[in-house]
């Protein structure tokens, strides 16, 4: 469904991706690990139309994206790492904005309203403005403004970064319904344990190149015979152990 | 699915102006009053009596001439006389309450009315002045002026100074060096005189003396003789231009603040060009602006009596531009700007420097002659101007045109510089 081929982006000398290439199927949830300055969050910023690579391109069931109109990118659903929502408004009137900006309008804006907050849990709270909500509602709110336009995939970007254990549990809840209705999701995290839950597979980038694309249990195999290493000791093993900030 | 979304842009920030209680007072409440502040002191009309000019005049002299000075100069109504001591009127000038002081020394009458006849040396009137209303002083001088010289006049032709005065005149009238046919021509002229005031019968002060030549028929030149100048109608003009300048700085910040929050990411990776996400901004700020104004000349219709004395169409012409013009203006300020906070300060100062040289404070008019032809680089001096035309001065739709085009070429301008110039990738 989703497939990157060659992405390269410098900022001035600096090369925070170079040739990443790897493809994702329909309804699957593939993990993004990397230290920071990794490359992760330049890697979806690319997919989701937010920079221009400096080389490769991205596909979409074959159909390469092109420029900040395509209507390809309809079928991509970003949740960004930032809670981007607007504290002074109502969580109805962020996700019908956020709707709009896809095209949705009218009762199917209202529909889609309506499903989304359900699926956060959030349907009794439409009505109050976003400023008043807790991190992990605004959290689950970024999460629902995503969903919108029923994208066919769903890029996000550490998604469960200061919310407490039960609205990450409810997050991961989401994610794996997401899955089941036959979504194709790229989650970037520094959580292991998030990605040992929910991935199918696990991409691996340093220094914004590919180190490992595989799926949890073969990546622990790769590195001992047995199950009992963990994946963040693979993770380490690959990327280091030195400080990279 | 373009439109969709450009409504949802638009009226997304208008929401967001609208529920913030701060941007509403600014917007509207904040320019209404300033106006009507600002209105209130340069309006010409109404029943309240215009200022007269504090000025003190130091009769030194004492004699029928200088009494008859003082006596003019305190029924003139542009003026408010005192007549203090020396000291007094000099510390008084120091100080700033009297804006001139006017010194008469003695000796004053007879020497005025030897040198009225050309004979004698014109006496020194010393004018000791305010510095900080050196624009009054030519006023003072030319009111003085008329009243010293029909003072003289009046005495010289029929008081009894005036005929002792012309008397030794003529006594010594051939011991002047001049030409024989002159002096002959002087003394018939002393004679006649002295013939003059013998006749005319002795009233106290004497007979008539120098009056002014003419009249004056003193006539504002507004929309019609029968509208009056309204000073509200500039003073609105210029708030509305200001906070609407004040909405784009808004504008610019709103859009940095989003990019801040990462709420442009999620506009950017929606299926939309980049002129529609710009578009959609100026439209929402060129849609307050135009209301910003609207409501601001709404309320000095109502309160003040302004009237759009010219063409409605060409002052909704040029108020649209202009909101145009300054939403471009809050795009480029986001392009330009890197934080919120540092952003707003230069913004703050670069608009008000705007509003100062495009005349939205005082009228363009009083500022020096060249600095009045730089400020036409100053689009807030082409709204002013405009909106001045379409309200008291009365002019029609034509007068519009140009204003308006300008306007619309600085939007063109700072449109195009904020497209160049956004930065549009979110790492």
């Amino acid at each position: 469904m989703l497939e990157v081929r060659h992405l390269r982006k410098c900022y001035s000398s600096v090369v925070a991706v170079d040739d990443v290439s790897f493809s994702i199927g329909r309804g699957e949830l593939v993990a993004v690990l990397g230290p920071n300055g990794a490359g992760k969050t330049t890697t979806v910023s690319i997919i989701s139309g937010l920079v221009t690579p400096d080389a490769g391109d991205v596909h979409i069931d074959g159909k390469r994206l092109r420029g900040d109109a395509d209507p390809g990118k309809r079928r991509i659903g970003l949740i960004p790492q930032d809670v981007a929502l607007y504290d002074e408004l109502s969580a109805r009137h962020n996700l019908q904005f956020f709707g709009a900006l896809f095209g949705l309008g009218g009762r199917a804006a209202d529909a889609a309203i309506e499903s989304v907050l359900t699926l956060v849990g959030l349907a009794d709270r439409g009505g109050d403005r976003v400023g008043t909500f807790s991190g992990g509602m605004k959290r689950r709110l970024n999460l629902a403004a995503g969903l919108m336009h029923d994208p066919d995939i769903l890029l996000l970007d550490e998604p469960t970064v200061g919310v407490d254990p039960q609205s990450r549990n409810a997050i991961f809840e989401n994610l794996e319904e997401l899955k089941r209705r036959g979504k194709t999701l790229l989650y970037t995290t520094h959580y292991m344990e998030e990605a040992e839950r929910l991935a199918d597979r696990v991409i691996i980038i340093d220094h914004g190149r590919v180190v490992a694309d595989d799926s949890v249990t073969r990546l622990r195999h790769s590195l001992s015979a047995t199950d009992r290493v963990s994946l963040e000791e693979v993770f380490l093993s690959l990327t280091g152990r030195s400080l990279r900030d | 699915m373009s439109w969709i979304a450009l409504r949802a842009l638009v009226r997304k920030d208008l929401l967001l102006y609208f529920t913030d209680r701060r941007a509403v007072i600014m917007g509207f409440i904040a320019p209404i009053a300033i106006a009507s502040f600002f209105g209130s002191i340069f309006s010409g009309q109404g029943n309240s009596e215009a200022a007269r000019i504090p000025i003190a005049i130091v009769d030194e002299d004492g004699g029928a001439v200088s009494r008859a000075v003082v006596s003019g100069a305190q029924g003139d109504k542009t003026l408010k006389v005192t007549t203090p001591a020396r000291a007094a009127a000099r510390a008084a000038v120091r100080a700033g309450s009297i804006t001139v002081a006017v010194v008469i020394p003695a000796g004053f009458g007879d020497a005025a009315g030897r040198a009225f006849f050309g004979g004698g040396t014109p006496p020194p009137v010393t004018m000791w002045f305010d510095p900080s209303h050196a624009a009054e002083l030519g006023m003072v001088r030319g009111i003085m002026t008329q009243h010293v010289m029909g003072a003289v006049s009046k005495e010289m032709f029929g008081g009894p100074a005036g005929q002792q005065m012309v008397g030794e005149s003529l006594k010594g009238l051939d011991a002047l060096n001049m030409p024989a046919d002159q002096k002959d021509a002087l003394r018939t002229l002393l004679q006649s005189v002295q013939r003059l005031s013998s006749s005319s019968p002795q009233t106290g002060g004497g007979g008539r003396g120098f009056t002014m030549p003419y009249t004056v028929a003193e006539e504002a030149v507004t929309s019609q003789a029968s509208i009056p100048y309204n000073g509200y109608a500039h003073s609105f003009a210029g708030m509305g231009t200001q906070f609407i300048l004040f909405a784009a700085i808004d504008l610019g910040i709103g859009i940095l603040l989003e990019r801040q929050r990462g709420l442009w990411k999620r506009l950017r990776s929606a299926p939309l060009s980049r002129l529609l996400l710009l578009g959609g901004k100026a439209l929402s700020g060129a849609t307050i602006g135009i209301v910003t104004m609207l409501v601001a000349f709404a309320f000095a219709i109502v309160v003040f009596k302004v009237r759009i004395a010219g063409s409605v169409a060409g002052f909704l012409a040029i108020t649209a531009a202009f909101a145009i013009m300054a939403a471009t203006f809050g795009l480029l300020i986001a392009a330009l700007g890197n934080t919120p906070g540092g952003t707003r300060g230069v913004s703050i100062l670069a608009t008000l420097l705007m509003v100062m040289l495009g005349g939205a404070w005082v009228p363009s008019f009083i500022f020096p002659a060249w600095l009045q032809r730089v400020t036409v680089v100053i689009p807030v001096r082409w709204a002013v101007d405009g909106l001045d035309a379409m309200t008291w001065r009365g002019l029609g739709l034509s007068a519009a045109v140009l204003p308006t085009l300008v306007l619309l070429g600085f939007s063109l301008l700072f449109g195009s510089l904020a497209l160049a110039r956004f930065r549009w990738e979110e790492a």
